[in-house]
């Protein structure tokens, strides 16, 4: 590898990372805004113009405020837990192609950080990580309430993972490659793979809900049961980054949902696109056309959020255990049958 | 036992049906009644800056009153105090000196007139009371203050302003 690309390489890191923490800063704006329109309210809008200083302000906040670590918490592991959350929240984006290879004065730019041929799998790895951050923190806090919460972060991860698996096994019987990048340049134009996948899009949906802890399965925080959940003893920056990697979470799934079923960079008519604006534009076109996506998926993420009301617990797991994974499986027989015979 | 109010309803509960226990119409439907609500008009007031109207029969701060000459309608009969069902309110009567005949309407006048706003339930007895017109709850709703003895509201902060002649 030369020089130059890892220096180019470098540069998309940085700007990857940054992009994902300012979306997700301004998640938690859009949460807040999103929410007083769905309850008819006007939402914040004292810091700046329509309240878009907001998320600074809380930022400053989160820092000022005191740092608190309980007598009898084991120290190490409590700062390991939020570190680790958002540790393995950031590093997800590595694999996600955001847009065609751009053409700049002659040079080759791969908009994606690394082109693994196993990117699936790294996800996965990245999400079944996620949790240990959530149960290290639970568990460290020596708390009952953090250490419920922390129990059914990890339960309700392992359950939904298993059927977010399967449904994405059914995807990769279609796709054939385990790369991200190929996965998107095979949903050229308008050969989206919701269009052959609707039923698993709807399974991984579902459990990338389950997965982001976002509501209706926002069980490991569920304030009426478990006062914080697994946050419960955290204070300052270090609840700050719990509730950080929560939105970065949201954003990084809501990529991999793009790239997998919605078509990521593609759209119709980019061939088109490319002819006429030249590979130095067009590739920039995709990338808005991915973000786009992205934000609607995130919208999506919080319209929900604002709609549907948290699962009980045992009613959680019969979604998981006895809806999803044998549907998941009926998905996979249906796919490998039509894709066999026709 | 018959129904007083004839507004009594049977409840019904049958089994879900297919539809009702995949769960995803209703969350459909959910999701449409929330959209709608998306694009309504935001119901809020923002304080400070827009203030509610207030209803025509708002009750708020006392104000005593001047008659036409501007002078005090109150004669301090005690009649609000007497009335008042949280004892909010005490006066000490005087009489009107000579060359006062402008300030006061009657003979009597209230020396030192006192609502402790602390106290006031704003039920309007005193307005309903009193034989002169002189109290009415007409005003805007009681500030807030730092000290109980601060609520204590005498005549500076009553009475209405003077005529400009």
């Amino acid at each position: 590898m030369e020089v130059a690309d890892i220096i180019i390489k470098f540069i998309l890191v940085v700007i990857i990372f940054a992009i994902s923490l300012v979306v997700a800063m301004y998640s938690t704006y859009a949460e807040r805004k999103i929410a007083a329109f769905f309850q008819d309210r006007i939402g914040p809008n004292r810091a700046g113009p329509w309240g878009i200083l907001q998320p600074l302000c809380d930022g400053a906040k989160m820092f000022l405020k005191e740092e608190i670590i309980p007598t009898n918490a084991s120290a190490f592991l409590f700062i390991v837990g939020p570190s680790l959350a958002i540790l393995t929240a950031c590093i997800g984006s590595a694999v996600i192609p955001w847009g065609q290879h751009l053409t700049i004065g002659g040079h080759v730019v791969d908009l994606q950080v690394a082109d693994i041929n196993v990117g699936v799998l790294y996800i996965f790895g990245v999400v079944s990580l996620g949790v240990y951050g959530v149960m290290i923190g639970g568990w460290a806090s020596n708390n009952k309430y953090s250490l419920l919460g922390a129990i059914r972060a990890a339960s309700q991860n392992i359950s939904y993972e298993i059927s977010m698996g399967l449904s994405i096994i059914a995807l990769l019987m279609l796709t054939g490659t385990l790369s991200l990048r190929q996965i998107a340049e095979q949903q050229h134009e308008w050969h989206w793979n919701i269009l052959r996948q609707p039923l698993g899009f709807l399974l991984f949906i579902v459990c990338a809900f389950a997965e982001t802890n976002r509501t209706p399965f926002d069980l490991p925080e569920c304030e009426t049961e478990l006062v914080g959940g697994y946050h419960t003893e955290y204070s300052s920056m270090k609840l700050g980054f719990y509730l950080f990697a929560e939105y970065i979470n949201m954003f990084i799934s809501s990529a991999v949902m793009v790239t997998l079923y919605w078509g990521g960079y593609n759209y119709p008519g980019m061939d088109w696109m490319l002819a006429h604006t030249g590979p130095t534009i067009a590739p920039l076109i995709g990338v808005a056309i991915m973000f786009a996506k992205v934000f609607l998926f995130i919208f999506f993420f919080m319209w929900v959020r604002w709609t549907i009301p948290r699962f009980r617990y045992d009613q959680l797991m019969d979604l998981g255990w006895k809806v999803l994974i044998p549907l998941a499986i009926a998905n996979i027989v249906l796919t490998a049958v039509i894709s066999t015979y026709l | 036992m018959e129904s007083l109010s004839n507004k009594r309803k049977l409840i019904e509960s049958k089994p879900l049906n297919f539809w009702e226990r995949a769960y995803l119409p209703a969350i459909v439907s959910g999701l449409s009644i929330t959209m709608k609500h998306f694009f309504k008009k935001p119901v809020t007031i923002s304080y400070p800056e827009e203030k509610r109207e207030f209803s025509e029969n708002f009750r708020g701060m006392h104000s005593l009153k001047r008659d036409e000459n501007g002078k005090e309608r109150c004669t301090a009969c005690g009649l609000c105090a007497l009335s008042c069902p949280a004892e909010a309110i005490t006066m000490t009567a005087a009489e009107r000196q000579k060359g006062e005949e402008n300030l006061y309407r009657e003979e009597k006048y209230a020396a030192v007139y006192e609502i402790n706003m602390l106290r006031c339930i704003f039920c309007g007895l005193c307005e309903e009371a009193c034989p002169k017109e002189a109290i009415y709850l007409d005003g805007d709703i009681v500030p807030a203050d730092y000290l109980r003895k601060d609520f204590i509201y005498g005549k500076d902060k009553l009475v209405e302003a003077p005529l400009n002649q």
